[in-house]
């Protein structure tokens, strides 16, 4: 067993050793066609940048770096020249920004230039990166089954361990993380080799080439399955973590993956049906309306499907069920933290100032998400064209820029997913996600749940509030006996899994203030009037 | 304003600061010599197995000492004199109080064995305990522990999560069976060896060895066996730790005898906590209680006394809680080892072995007297208001799915369980759906 699992490591590195080797390997030549296509696409308008990359880029043999590098310069060095001009042409003039050029202008350009090895021997390398990385993964976890002895709560060695203890590896899989985060979302004109891997997947799936984004939710899936594995070794004795792992799992596979890469198939927008505004900020721009209104029936539908999903079901079901019902059990971004993130889910900060940020940084997300969605709203009923200067020299376009980059990329990204391995595994579901104050803010103050203390039985020993993944200080609660009501709580069970006394239990219950949160004094032996306690009972 | 101190850091003491504070401007001072700050002795084992850093053992931020205005002065007392109202530190200092708080708690017991100073020889009870623990496992091949109690098994977790060999010896022909009932206790047996500790039953310590640097190196035991080791726990019990207090005037037995208000014979002193002793037990508990929750019963009762609203102790119906390695243990009223008299038992587990309940009631009146239960979590409220109910057996089988508090989806064992008591005596009761409304009654 011992063997099986030191293999799946090595299995695992090699993958991994394959994956980033392949982002330094590889050549791209630019034909004269496609060359002239992206011009055209691009509005490129500047005959000097055209002279130049033509000379330079067209039917040459060169790196991702090499190539990238000449379109930048030459980004540069023209706008230099038009700049110098009397008579600035600011048509010709590209404005070139880190998180934008590349992944727009780049991107594209090199997308289907790739020549030589990789382009032919895509199977391969699919089995080499992603296979190996997947057959390790599940080598590593399986032989637990055995390894952990009996079933049971199984954190020994957590804080002892470099990886999940801020230590070394914790801090090397952080800037792996982080890496492949800005690679994705900023500059994926230097991952055309693995996205190059799952094209045979996404043909099959939905006829067309895989693009970064397809790659990233490939990945998604297979390492929330490998993940889901281990909860499940994990887990084993614990039904409503088996049970919940397996629907968060489901919902990530068939909603945010399968479905919409076959509604593409055949010419349906893509579209994932659990994916609730305001978590989903692009829902209201004005091109995703009219791509869905204009999509027939089913656009329809999913204009309709989506409004509803926010203003009614999302709130019913929080008030039944708690907000968990979304955010540890349909959710994408919980479905990685709950899967993923497991092992780093010790590291939240549990500490009063944490709470305080979160309280401010999380509603301050929730009102940007409606400023901009109102904006965005606004200028699209009035028919303001969306790049329109609306005042302070600031158009709807701007407002969406900015929370793409800052919220969008930058929170949930970035922050939220790569820093797992620091901050623990909801830095963004506590400190960002809008959705998550929204649903918040209806569990706390109108909802059937609540995390009941179970009587005088605490013994205050912590590991609740150690494993909380959102820093609820769930102690604090349990040992003066009162039941656990807090916005930011998502459900998942974890406190009570690892409470040795049985004090937690998560619970739907008649929602009155004295049941939901009132504490029971006699139990805690509080009862100094007893006569009054005869008379009550 | 009275200045209030209090002399032990642990679970009653601190409650009784918070409760002072709550209720009134008193000054408050603490005084532990083991840790800066409160932390949960229960957790001390998490650390070891890297559950937990000793700061999560922490219930309160360091800056709440301060805001609370409770201040914390790390010393041990040397002698404490009523008269003058005055204690001794360990530091040479001094320090007056108009009303003294003892909640010094307890000390692992060793009943002169040889070789029980030797080093790498230790209780399980203290931060500096479980620092003595950390210490010396770094090279053990072998511990053995001594005392088979929940200290003793919790030990014996620590150890084996660092995959050291252990030894433990119980003194009883099963564990912990002055406690509980032989079908428990053999339940237990199992999930020891299961654990793969070296479990000697009815084995008693005779000796502790010493090698040439004066550290544990085997022990030796009543079977006339020596097993090499060295570390060695010795896990059999605790007594309170009172024994500065020899000369203070302060009526002492095992611990510090205290009356109903938790007062001592001493006026304005106090004892609360592992370190009290009733003059009377109260109902059937035990004169001295270590528990966790009677020692914040107990701080908050002297709370309300020393804020003038003098109170008694009223620890209600008994109710315990522990974990056995995988298996979890609940009970509330009382399931002795052995039925009295008067008493009848029902005994359901289930056929893995891990879960079972043992329910013990009146054998005429059938009123409900307790419950132990295994791997199945109970709602403490509903078996309290059941024992001051006086609830036949029949209505808290009738009612158990209300009191179940396992997590949702778990397997859910009342039908079973009722099949079985109707079956071995000719009733026929069946059970009721769990409801809200009876729950919240």
């Amino acid at each position: 067993m011992k063997t099986i699992k030191n293999t799946g490591y090595i299995i695992t590195f090699l993958g991994f050793a394959f994956f980033i080797g392949s982002l330094f390997v590889g050549t791209y030549k630019v034909t004269p066609k496609a060359y002239q296509q992206w011009i055209d696409n691009k509005g490129i308008k500047s005959e000097i940048f055209i002279k130049n990359t033509q000379k330079e880029l067209v039917n040459k043999e060169l790196s991702a770096w090499k190539l990238s590098n000449i379109v930048l310069d030459n980004f540069k060095k023209s706008n230099t020249y038009h700049k110098n001009q009397s008579n600035i042409d600011w048509n010709k003039v590209v404005h070139v920004k880190w998180s934008k050029t590349s992944k727009e202008y780049i991107y594209p350009l090199i997308r289907n230039a790739a020549t030589g090895w990789f382009v032919n021997h895509t199977s391969l390398w699919f089995f080499l990166t992603f296979g190996l990385t997947i057959l390790g993964g599940l080598m590593v976890f399986v032989p637990d089954y055995k390894l952990l002895g009996p079933p049971g709560i199984k954190n020994n060695g957590i804080f002892q361990h470099s990886a999940t203890n801020r230590g070394i590896i914790g801090f090397i899989t952080a800037f792996f993380f982080i890496s492949f985060y800005i690679l994705l979302y900023f500059f994926p004109n230097y991952i055309i080799n693995p996205i190059l891997a799952v094209n045979g997947v996404s043909k099959a799936l939905n006829g067309n080439p895989a693009s970064q984004w397809f790659l990233y939710g490939f990945m998604y899936c297979s390492v929330m399955t490998v993940f889901a594995v281990r909860m499940f070794i994990k887990y084993r004795h614990n039904k409503y973590q088996t049970i919940r792992t397996a629907v968060v799992l489901f919902f990530q596979i068939a909603f945010a993956f399968l479905i919409p890469e076959i509604l593409v198939a055949f010419n349906k927008p893509w579209f994932d049906f659990k994916n609730a505004w305001p978590l989903n900020y692009t829902f209201f721009f004005d091109w995703n309306l009219n791509n869905l209104l204009n999509s027939g029936n089913l656009g329809i539908f999913m204009l309709v499907w989506g409004i509803v999903l926010t203003a009614i079901v999302v709130p019913v079901m929080v008030y039944f069920y708690g907000k968990r019902w979304y955010c540890s059990w349909v959710c994408g971004c919980g479905g990685l933290a709950e899967t993923l993130g497991d092992p780093y889910r010790q590291l939240s900060d549990k500490s009063l100032a944490a709470w305080k940020i979160e309280r401010w940084l999380v509603h301050g997300v929730l009102v940007f998400a409606i400023a901009m969605t109102g904006l965005t709203l606004y200028v699209y009923f009035a028919e303001i064209p969306s790049w329109k200067e609306i005042g302070l020299g600031i158009s709807a376009y701007d407002v969406q820029n900015w929370y793409g980059f800052l919220i969008g990329s930058m929170f949930a990204g970035v922050i939220g997913t790569g820093f797992y391995p620091i901050l623990g595994n909801r830095v963004w579901c506590r400190f960002g996600c809008p959705l998550a104050a929204y649903l918040g803010l209806v569990q706390r103050f109108k909802s059937r749940f609540r995390i009941t203390t179970n009587g005088g039985q605490c013994i205050s020993c912590g590991n609740c509030s150690t494993y909380c993944e959102q820093g609820i200080d769930v102690r604090a609660y349990a040992q003066k006996g009162q039941n656990i009501v807090r916005a930011s709580c998502v459900g998942c069970g974890i406190c009570s899994a690892v409470c040795p006394r049985g004090v937690l239990k998560l619970e739907n219950g008649p929602d009155t203030g004295k049941t939901r949160t009132e504490v029971d004094d006699i139990l805690l032996g509080n009862n100094i009037d007893l006569l009054n306690m005869t008379k009550k009972k | 304003m009275k200045n209030v101190v209090i002399i032990g850091n642990g679970i009653a003491g601190v409650t009784a600061a918070r409760h002072i504070r709550k209720k009134s401007n008193h000054k408050i001072t603490i005084i532990s010599a083991e840790t800066d700050y409160f932390f949960s002795r229960t957790a001390l084992m998490y650390i070891f197995m890297g559950h937990m850093k000793f700061e999560h053992t922490q219930p309160y931020e360091n800056w709440f000492w301060k805001k609370n205005r409770i201040e914390l002065v790390k010393a041990y007392v040397d002698s404490v004199n009523t008269d003058a109202k005055e204690l001794v530190l360990d530091n040479g200092t001094s320090l007056n109080y108009d009303d003294l708080i003892i909640a010094t708690g307890s000390k692992p017991n060793k009943f002169g064995w040889p070789g029980q100073d030797l080093k790498a020889v230790t209780g399980m009870y203290s931060k500096q305990d479980l620092d003595t623990i950390t210490h010396y496992s770094k090279d053990c091949h072998r511990a053995v522990i001594v005392g088979g109690g929940l200290i003793g098994i919790e030990m014996a977790e620590m150890l084996v999560s660092k995959n050291i060999p252990v030894t433990f010896l119980v003194r009883e022909t099963s564990f912990w069976n002055k406690v509980l009932p032989a079908e428990e206790s053999e339940m237990i047996n199992r999930h020891i060896k299961e654990h793969h500790i070296d479990l000697r039953l009815d084995t008693n310590l005779v000796e502790i060895l010493s090698d040439e640097n004066g550290r544990a190196k085997a022990v030796v035991t009543d079977k006339g066996e020596t097993i090499a080791c060295n570390l060695v726990g010795l896990t059999a019990g605790v007594s309170p730790n009172v024994s500065f207090l020899k000369d203070s005037g302060i009526d002492l037995d095992r611990g510090v005898l205290v009356n109903r208000q938790l007062e001592t014979n001493i006026p304005n002193v106090y004892a609360i906590g592992d370190c009290a002793q009733q003059h009377q037990a109260i109902g059937e508990r035990r004169a001295i209680e270590a528990v966790w929750y009677t020692g914040r019963m107990m701080g908050e009762t002297v709370a309300r006394t020393i804020c003038g609203k003098p109170s008694e102790y009223q620890p209600g119906q008994w109710f315990n809680s522990a974990k056995f390695l995988d298996i979890e243990y609940q009970t509330y009223g009382w399931v002795w080892a052995k039925p009295r008299e008067n008493e009848a038992r029902f005994y359901w587990e289930h056929k893995d072995g891990k879960k079972c309940i043992h329910i013990n009631y009146d054998k005429d009146s059938k009123e409900f007297i307790g419950i132990n239960t295994f791997g199945i979590r109970m709602r403490h409220q509903k078996f309290d208001q059941w024992l001051h109910e006086k609830q036949s057996v029949h209505h808290v089988l009738e009612h158990l799915k209300d009191a179940n508090f396992d997590p949702e989806f778990y397997a859910q064992h009342e039908d079973e369980i009722l099949a079985k008591f109707n079956l071995e005596n000719g009733t026929d009761l069946k059970a009721k759906k769990k409801s809200w409304k009876r729950i919240f009654a």
